[in-house]
């Protein structure tokens, strides 16, 4: 009795195949993801220095630094998430607190989802009509307002999703213990709902952060110039509605494919500068969302 | 035997906190309530009690209208509640579910310190500014009212999540007080807890009775039996017998309510 059997090892070696092949796919995941970020930072590693941060590009992008595209990208992230981020979050807390499932929320919901699938080229082009030309903020040329809005237009769908599911993860029976003692939705969504997700809410937000940066079509097409200086004059270093700006993204298409004489290192500088800026961003807002975690136990 | 004899009529002098005429409840097209006429008397405790599925806690929720949150629910029929039909165009839901009071089969303290809990509801309808004395007084008196006072004076800024399971249910009872219900319904408030858990809320149903008129889903027939005084039978959305409770348990007139209370089925 308890013995083992033929049949019971032949049963025990396919458990034993099975876990090695999906431990090795876990791995596999693992691997490109230390190989590229590896080759990239050792690559650029030599160019990055105090100057190139800080200098503005020269010669076409072949000297100088990166100053301007580092400025540029903080504007089009803050701008974009200036907008998509309130409206988003807005949308999900009456998508998932308010709405009925009626006619109407399931067009918002299909919406949502097919937004989320449109190509960030396509997105691009619609910046292009919408923000550039028919909102007109800058005289029918590119402007940073364009591109940040165009951006946000693309993120909003993946917030509101997220921010949707971070709403539904808040326990149904807190909601019904305000209701019961007659609190409005308001007040439900106000003094419980959102003190528990807000982390959550955070998370989707961050993630959008790194996609922002990292856009480069849709940007080109409504407000990243190749080549635009800072403004040192001005109070702000990039005027939002009046200027075009640089940007890492866009920079770093330029310098790889259509700048001429450039180190063969100074793209790769770009590449970890732009995975660099992505990092300390989440970093910040990680660190945040670990604060408000922190207060939240149930 | 007659429908008169199983569900009392509402009778002359009685003062009754709920009474429904033929109210009839649908989820989408399901109709879970067949038309209950009842007459639920003030200041008592009474249960309701059948199967899984028979339209208790259906029942439970038409009274504070909090059905309408779940969904597509259609009601017809009448619910009186202290004399005022809950129907009626001026009813405000807030201003209702502040005086019916509920109580959930798993204990629903919210992730906020046990004074905040307490002081939740009357945060939420604060017209006039009570000061932090106000507040203090409440929670005394609703602590000491559900017998958590002494345990909790010292660890008022704890998380009421973090109580014991018994202590969480007397905390969501004590949630309900300073709003100064009429009403509180209870939907399996002990099915959560053990023995002694069980008895304490009983205990405090007891305490309650009176100023307050308690309605009770419960499963277990012999909690029906021990903490209320009079009970309602329902099967498949239908009131089948309401009587005293000492009656029921023992002389029960409907031959549905005989083989349930005798535990063939359910």
């Amino acid at each position: 009795m308890f013995t083992e059997t033929p049949f019971i090892r032949k049963k025990k070696r396919n458990e034993v195949i099975a876990k090695c092949f999906f431990g090795f796919m876990a791995a596999a995941m693992v691997i490109p993801l230390f190989l590229i970020v590896g080759y990239i930072v050792v690559q650029g590693a030599p160019a990055i220095s105090w100057e190139f941060l800080t200098e503005n590009p020269r010669s076409g992008g072949a000297k100088g630094g990166i100053w301007a595209a580092i400025v540029g990208t903080f504007y089009i992230v803050f701008f974009s998430l200036a907008f998509s981020a309130p409206i988003g979050v807005l949308a999900a807390v009456y998508l998932n607190e308010y709405a009925t499932e009626n006619w109407f929320t399931r067009i918002v919901n299909l919406a949502v989802v097919n937004l989320a699938g449109v190509p960030s080229i396509v997105h691009g082009l619609f910046g292009v009509g919408a923000f550039v030309y028919f909102a007109n903020f800058n005289d029918g040329k590119k402007s940073i307002i364009a591109a940040a809005l165009t951006l946000a237009v693309m993120t909003l769908p993946v917030i509101i999703a997220s921010t949707k599911e971070a709403l539904s993860a808040v326990p149904r029976q807190f909601r019904e213990a305000c209701w019961n003692v007659g609190a409005t939705r308001w007040q439900v969504i106000w003094k419980i709902v959102l003190p528990n997700s807000i982390s959550g809410i955070l998370t989707g937000v961050i993630l959008q952060v790194s996609r922002t940066a990292g856009e480069t079509a849709p940007v080109m097409l409504t407000g990243v110039a190749t080549y635009k200086l800072l403004d040192s004059t001005g109070l702000f270093l990039y005027h939002p509605i009046k200027d075009q700006c640089m940007a890492l993204s866009m920079h770093l298409y330029y310098i790889a494919t259509q700048a001429n004489n450039v180190p063969k290192a100074t793209p790769f500088a770009i590449a970890t500068v732009l995975i660099g800026v992505v990092l300390i961003v989440n970093a910040a807002a990680i660190a945040f969302r670990v604060y408000l975690r922190s207060r939240k136990k149930w | 035997m007659t429908t008169a004899t199983l569900n009392p009529p509402a009778a002359a002098g009685v003062d009754y906190a709920i009474t429904t005429r033929d109210l009839k409840l649908w989820y989408a097209k399901f109709q879970a309530l067949l038309g209950i006429t009842c007459n639920i008397k003030k200041g008592q405790i009474t249960s309701l009690i059948g199967p899984s599925g028979c339209g208790k806690t259906t029942l439970l929720r038409c009274f504070n209208r909090v059905n309408e949150r779940y969904g597509y629910v259609t009601t017809t029929g009448e619910i009186k509640l202290l004399g005022k039909n809950i129907y009626d165009p001026d009813v405000s839901l807030i201003e209702l579910r502040k005086s019916i009071g509920m109580v959930f089969q798993r204990p629903n303290p919210l992730p906020i310190s046990v004074y905040e809990n307490v002081v939740f509801g009357l945060r939420i309808h604060d017209e006039q500014g009570l000061k932090k004395s106000d507040y203090d007084d409440a929670v005394e008196k609703a602590l000491t009212e559900v017998g958590l006072w002494n345990d909790l004076k010292d660890r008022l800024q704890m998380k009421a999540t973090g109580l014991q399971l018994e202590q969480q249910q007397k905390l969501c009872i004590a949630r309900l007080l300073p709003l100064k219900p009429e009403i509180i319904l209870m939907d399996e408030p002990c099915s959560a807890l053990d023995v002694g858990g069980t008895r304490a809320i009983e205990e405090l149903m007891f305490a309650l009775k009176g100023r307050y008129t308690i309605v009770i889903v419960t499963h277990n027939m012999a909690q029906a039996r021990r903490a209320s005084d009079e009970c309602i039978f329902m099967l498949m959305g239908e009131l089948i017998e309401h009587t005293l409770t000492t009656e029921m348990f023992v002389t029960p007139k409907n031959q549905k309510t005989a083989e349930y209370i005798e535990g063939r089925y359910g």
